[in-house]
């Protein structure tokens, strides 16, 4: 698959087949779906016709019919290419993932116990099939015995196995995929044809795309616009037979083509199925085109603490001894106790101790050290060295040790508890026998960068939810420090799930990620829920994207892509309409330049002969189509900031640009046009 | 162009702003149903008026109901206009006699007046008796306006709703807009015109003897000349500050006599001129207060308000530029054009010397922005490019401050599309005022803004092709199209005011145009009815700094863009035939 890696737009393999798409693309039938172009594409039927009409009755000097004929099927070319060059990244990407799907057999486990051989093909959902070390994995799946390392490049692009196993949030198996260690047992869970890669094959390729909702406002106003120019232009012919000058149907059509808005209508599912090849290329899946719009929507985030807001993990950040201890002294029994702990917390505490007292790391073999490990009962870990007896764990716990060995715990002890508790952080008790030495400061650390994307979000209007299992103590100091505009501590799934319905309830679209099946229902209650491809089958289920990468951070990205895509279609469209003004400039006087030569105070662009001004007009018209392929594939400049400030610079750019850009491309158009004698 | 005239013009906008916010609190109250000083006089007739109707006045409509009840109150309304023109030689009140109306005018009549147009295919003096002018015609004037308000109000109500399809009720709000609204301020302001020397009266017609007899020379139908020495005029008299001052205040336009505001017994003096100005805005400003008071953003309503004013301002500066310069043909006869003391200066051609040219330009932008249609000067007569800035105002869309309701809820529908249009440049699928547009709305939206042209264009195509058509022009060349195209254009915008120069009382215009007006009212109130019922239903988004803004001078500036742009564009290629070149060849010398 793709992946990380992009095509340039214009990779000639892509461009050779959109450019033989294009015209398989004029069948009527096919064009009936985009109002707009179906337009141009009768107009250009009609001038055809016209055209034999006039070769056929032997009229001399047609060469200005001919190009304005010519031109207005380039500018339906044009258009079915856009689209097609869409679609044809997507097949591209859908050809890569088709290469992976081998066809595999299966061992299937019939319920006397022995195993068959049968086809994948044949694997009906419910059956149960082992798979052991290199072998494909035949179906999607949920593991129901053993553990296994799992490649799962195939899907994800990422190297590295991955652990599954039976039970628990990681129980998933995607067919296509390959087991590289052990064997598991598995209940497929998608019959054939309807398996994952089946579904990702699909989406890329646009086979299933259907129209978003937006999409199809958009279009019904753009063929509302249609209707309306479509009047404005056949009601033209009475009112200039009227003042004596009728037109011919060349004139006629190119004015209509011109003024309907077949920029935007031209790439507007382009700019689709674009969004969704740029949610493909970060590895992100949308079951549906609703889903990135819903994206787009979002008010409110919610956020993982771990792994998106902080790293994975607590850290230890200070060394606070009791009276009479030296900081050294503790930091030496911390790194000590902590030799053989292979925790995070554990190495942060080694690592820290280096770092701030040059203490290194010694060889517990050496001195008979006998490592305690940390148990659910006493919670507590340590080791016993040289007659030394070091624990470090939980306060309570080292409290009761303490108390056990004779000692007693100190009010300084209790009040740097506190503080550190207070602070957002997790107090780790170090004692030695009977004493407490005094206590390790262990802090979620925050990701490098995330409040100032959090202060992006909340410039443009998303407001975002930190949710976390820790204490409301604990996460009201990480919320305040990380920028996060709230936060839902002690969460459970119910919590959760509450909060959205509650935000819901106020008309606001929220965005989360999950990855076990206990979030399966909030994903499912999310506007834009995205599950991470590590978690079980239920959660991919109930989410309507699934981020392969299962990184946590990747929700951000789906928004702006979302808000890229609207931005994109809203640009287009005004630019669309905005550029009418130029070509009413360029065709309304030489249309009427015959019957009354004063309109050419119109002609504000001087443009050389009326036959110059149409054509100029229609090819402007159509080459911007091809000119903003680019635009519309990657989509419009994105940058965070409040609706205000973004609407006016859009309305600058895509608006007032859209009414300027036409007057100085058909001006330059005509130059060239009378410079090569073409009318 | 005198600093004088500046003045008049920019104290004119300044008082309808100041106007605007007491008007719009106030039918706020009456319309979410609070307590006014007014009630303890009215409260007892409304009830009273519920009780003998049957109306139960807590029942809450949907769209479809509101609508339908609408419709049928007009419709009914209508037949019984057309009867009573039909009948009122056999009906009281009629001391000269007037025989019954002819059937194709008769039914422009009742169309017109039902439709909140007056368009006046006829005289006013010598076509209706005085019940038709009082029972018909001015029943129609409160009725036609009173149902462009609630109208608006049931729009405002849509988007205010919460997942509710309850537009109100359309009996109440009409009986309230009525009794609470419209008659009181009639009543002020027609004893103010009285004061001025507006006529009230029921008397027959004066006949006054000329100081200064005058020769007429007419020809009859075999084509012999007969000259005859006029000794006598008749001077027109009825019951008419009562008729005017719902005229102005109902944007209804439609004069008692056919000089309408240019008429000494309808607008005597710069003052009344001033009041009736004032009157036809008063209205449609103060709805922009009531739209930001109900849905609880001001700021939108001030917007929405800048918008219209803006709009405004530009067209009242192009045709106060362009009569005050005049026709520059004129000048190359000789004729002094300037500005003296004793002299108006610029096109005075068929403008009343004591308004002179600033005010009939405030006059003709006024009544052609709101779709009034109450002239005070001849728009036949402008300047080409005068005559278009009328014209464009009415093709626009009625919307700047517009006819009472019409004007907000046609406005509105472009700020749906604004929304639409330009709401995606900020990352968000388009959402008004926390409801989301979405496809069912734009469809309904772009109905409304196809029926408006389609109606137009097509009529006046049609028109323009066969001798039906062209054989009422006066003016032959670009002048009679835009004659044509202006007829129409008034008819589907519900403005009423004529550019003359076309006999429309003839069978083909009485029935088209009549047409024209059912067309231009009702049939694009449904869709935007539809809309109402369709926001309604929607749930609130809240507001966010990520939201579409609809309370900046930027969003104003945009709304301004989208009307002229949608305008423009539909209307263009035909007025380029018709006013754009005939200025150009007037410059070159030629006339029509």
């Amino acid at each position: 698959m793709a992946h990380a890696q992009t095509r340039s737009i214009w990779d000639p393999q892509i461009v050779r087949t959109a450019v033989t798409d294009a015209l398989r693309k004029l069948h009527p039938r096919t064009m009936a779906h985009n109002p707009v172009m179906f337009v141009v594409e009768a107009g250009s039927v009609l001038t055809t016709l016209a055209l034999v009409r006039d070769a056929i009755a032997g009229r001399p000097g047609l060469g200005f019919e001919v190009q304005i004929t010519f031109w207005l099927w380039l500018t339906v070319l044009f258009a079915n290419f856009a689209e097609a060059m869409a679609e044809g990244r997507g097949k591209a990407q859908a050809d890569t993932l088709r290469k992976t799907r081998t066809e595999t057999v299966a061992s299937r486990l019939l319920p006397d116990g022995r195993t068959e051989t049968v086809p994948a093909a044949r694997l009906r959902k419910d059956d149960l099939v082992f798979v052991k070390a290199g072998e494909f994995i035949p179906a999607d799946g949920e593991i129901v015995e053993g553990v296994a390392s799992v490649d799962e490049s195939a899907i994800t692009g990422e190297s590295a196995p991955v652990i599954r196993e039976s039970g628990g949030d990681r129980s998933a198996v995607t067919g296509g995929t390959r087991v590289l260690s052990d064997w598991i047992k598995v209940r497929v869970t998608s019959d054939p044809g309807h398996t994952f890669l089946d579904r990702m094959i699909a989406l890329v390729e646009g086979a299933e795309r259907q129209k978003t909702p937006n999409e199809i406002a958009l279009n019904i106003l753009l063929a509302g616009l249609t209707i309306v120019f479509l009047l404005a232009v056949v009601t033209l012919q009475p009112f200039a037979i009227y003042s004596g000058a009728p037109q011919s149907v060349f004139v006629l059509v190119s004015l209509l083509v011109c003024l309907i808005p077949t920029t935007i209508g031209g790439l507007l599912s382009a700019i689709g199925i674009a969004g969704m090849d740029r949610l493909v290329q970060r590895n992100v899946l949308a079951m549906s085109g609703r889903a990135v719009e819903a994206a787009g929507d979002v008010h409110t985030l919610l956020l993982d603490k771990t792994g998106t807001i902080t790293l994975g993990n607590r850290q230890a950040s200070e060394f606070v001894p009791l009276p009479g201890v030296t900081e050294r002294d503790l930091a030496d029994a911390a790194q000590l106790s902590s030799l053989a702990d292979e925790t995070p917390e554990g190495r942060s505490i080694v690592v820290l101790a280096k770092e701030r007292y040059g203490i290194r790391g010694r060889d517990l073999a050496d001195q008979h050290a006998v490592f305690v490990p940390f148990t659910a009962q006493t919670r507590m870990s340590g080791v016993d060295i040289g007659g030394r007896e070091i624990r470090k764990g939980a306060p309570d716990a080292i409290r009761r040790y303490v108390e056990t060995g004779g000692g007693a715990t100190t009010p300084e002890l209790q009040a740097i508890i506190e503080r550190i508790a207070r602070s957002g952080g997790t107090p780790l008790l170090v004692a030695e026998r009977g004493r407490a030495l005094g206590v390790v400061h262990l802090k979620d650390i925050v990701k490098g960068g995330i409040r100032e994307r959090f202060a992006q979000l909340r410039a443009m209007g998303i407001r975002t939810v930190m949710i976390t299992g820790d204490n409301p103590l604990t996460a009201a100091s990480i919320a305040k420090e990380a920028g996060v505009d709230d936060f839902l501590a002690e969460a459970t799934p119910e919590h959760k799930m509450a909060l959205i319905r509650h935000e819901q309830g106020d008309g606001k679209l929220v965005a989360m990620t999950g990855d076990g099946t206990n979030d399966a229902p909030a994903l499912a209650q999310a506007d834009v829920g995205v599950a991470m491809n590590s978690g079980t089958q239920a959660a991919k289920e109930a989410g309507n994207m699934v981020d392969l990468d299962s990184t946590p951070t990747k929700l951000i990205d789906i928004v702006e892509i979302g808000k890229q895509l609207l931005m994109t279609r809203g640009a287009l469209t005004t630019f669309s309409i905005a550029n009418d003004v130029a070509k009413y400039f360029a065709i309304i006087p030489a249309m009427f330049a015959g019957a009354f030569p004063v309109l050419m105070a119109l002609n504000i662009m001087h443009l050389q002969t009326p036959e110059s001004a149409i054509l100029s007009a229609v090819i402007f018209n159509a080459v911007i189509i091809v000119a903003l392929v680019p635009l519309a594939l990657r989509g419009v400049a994105y940058r965070a900031m409040s609706a205000e400030a973004l609407l006016r610079r859009n309305l600058l750019i895509y608006g007032a640009g859209g009414i300027v850009l036409p007057f100085i491309g058909i001006k330059l158009i005509d130059m060239v046009i009378t410079t090569l004698h073409l009318a | 162009m005198t600093s004088n005239g500046w003045l008049q013009i920019g104290l004119y906008l300044v008082l309808v702003a100041l106007i605007t916010p007491p008007i719009g609190r106030f039918m706020t109250r009456v319309f979410s149903r609070e307590r006014t000083w007014l009630d303890p006089a009215l409260r007892p007739i409304e009830r009273l008026i519920y009780r003998s109707t049957g109306v139960d006045e807590t029942h809450e409509m949907r769209w479809t109901e509101y609508a339908m009840a609408m419709l049928l109150f007009s419709l009914v309304s209508m037949l019984l206009l057309y009867a009573i023109e039909r009948l009122q030689f056999w009906l009281p009140w009629n001391p000269r006699h007037l025989p019954g109306v002819p059937p194709e005018l008769a039914f422009n009549t009742a169309a017109s007046f039902t439709t909140n147009t007056n368009w006046q295919a006829y005289s006013g003096e010598t076509t209706m008796s005085y019940l038709t002018q009082m029972a018909g015609l001015a029943y129609h004037n409160f009725t036609s306006a009173a149902t462009g308000i609630v109208l608006a109000i049931a729009f405002i109500r849509g988007i205010a709703q919460r997942e509710r399809d309850a537009l109100g009720n359309f009996w109440v709000d009409l009986v309230r807009c009525i009794l609470w609204v419209l008659l009181p301020a009639c009543l002020v302001l027609a004893v103010a015109l009285v004061s001025q020397g507006v006529i009230q009266n029921l008397r027959p017609y004066d006949t006054a003897a000329l100081v200064d007899p005058a020769t007429a020379t007419t020809t009859d139908g075999a084509g012999r000349t007969q000259t005859q020495v006029v000794r006598t005029q008749v001077i027109a008299q009825g019951p008419v500050a009562s008729q005017e001052a719902i005229k102005e205040l109902g944007t209804n336009g439609g004069g008692f006599f056919n000089a309408n505001s240019a008429d000494p017994f309808e607008n005597p003096t710069p003052l009344t001129n001033y009041l009736e100005m004032l009157a036809i805005f008063a209205l449609g400003s103060g709805l922009t207060w009531t739209l930001g008071d109900m849905t609880g953003s001001r700021a939108h309503g001030w917007a929405v308000w800048a918008a219209m004013a803006f709009l405004f301002l530009a067209g009242v500066t192009t045709v106060y530029w362009a009569e005050a310069h005049g026709n520059p043909l004129l000048t190359a006869a000789g004729a002094d054009q300037h500005v003296t003391a004793l002299c108006p200066g610029g096109n005075m051609e068929g403008k009343e010397v004591r308004f002179g040219i600033a005010d009939s330009a405030l006059f003709a932008t006024v009544t052609t922005d709101a779709s009034c249609g109450a002239v005070n000067s001849m728009h036949d007569s402008f300047t080409p490019i005068g005559g278009m800035v009328p014209l464009v105002n009415i093709m626009l869309g009625e919307v700047i401050f517009g006819g009472v309701g019409s004007g907000l809820y046609g406005m509105l529908i472009f700020v749906i599309l604004s929304v639409f249009i330009a709401g995606l440049m900020v990352g968000r699928t388009p959402e008004y005022l926390g409801k989301k547009i979405q496809a069912y709305d734009v469809k309904m939206a772009m109905l409304y803004v196809l029926i408006f042209p389609l109606v137009i264009l097509t009529l006046a195509a049609i028109s323009v092709l066969w001798p039906f058509g062209t054989s009422s022009l006066a003016n032959a060349g670009p002048h009679g199209l835009s004659e044509i195209l202006y007829a129409f254009t008034s008819t589907a915008g519900n403005n009423g005011s004529a550019f003359a120069g076309l006999n429309a009382n003839t069978p083909w215009y009485n029935l088209a145009l009549g047409m024209t007006m059912l067309i231009g009212r009702f049939l694009m109130i449904i869709p935007m009815l539809a809309i109402a019922g369709s926001l309604g239903r929607k749930k609130r988004v809240p507001p966010s700094p990520g939201t579409f803004p609809v309370t900046t001078p930027l969003f104003a500036a945009l709304l301004v863009s989208v009307v002229l742009i949608v305008g423009a564009l539909t209307f263009f290629p035909a007025l380029s035939l018709g006013p754009i070149v005939e200025h150009l060849l007037m410059l070159k010398g030629q006339v029509f």
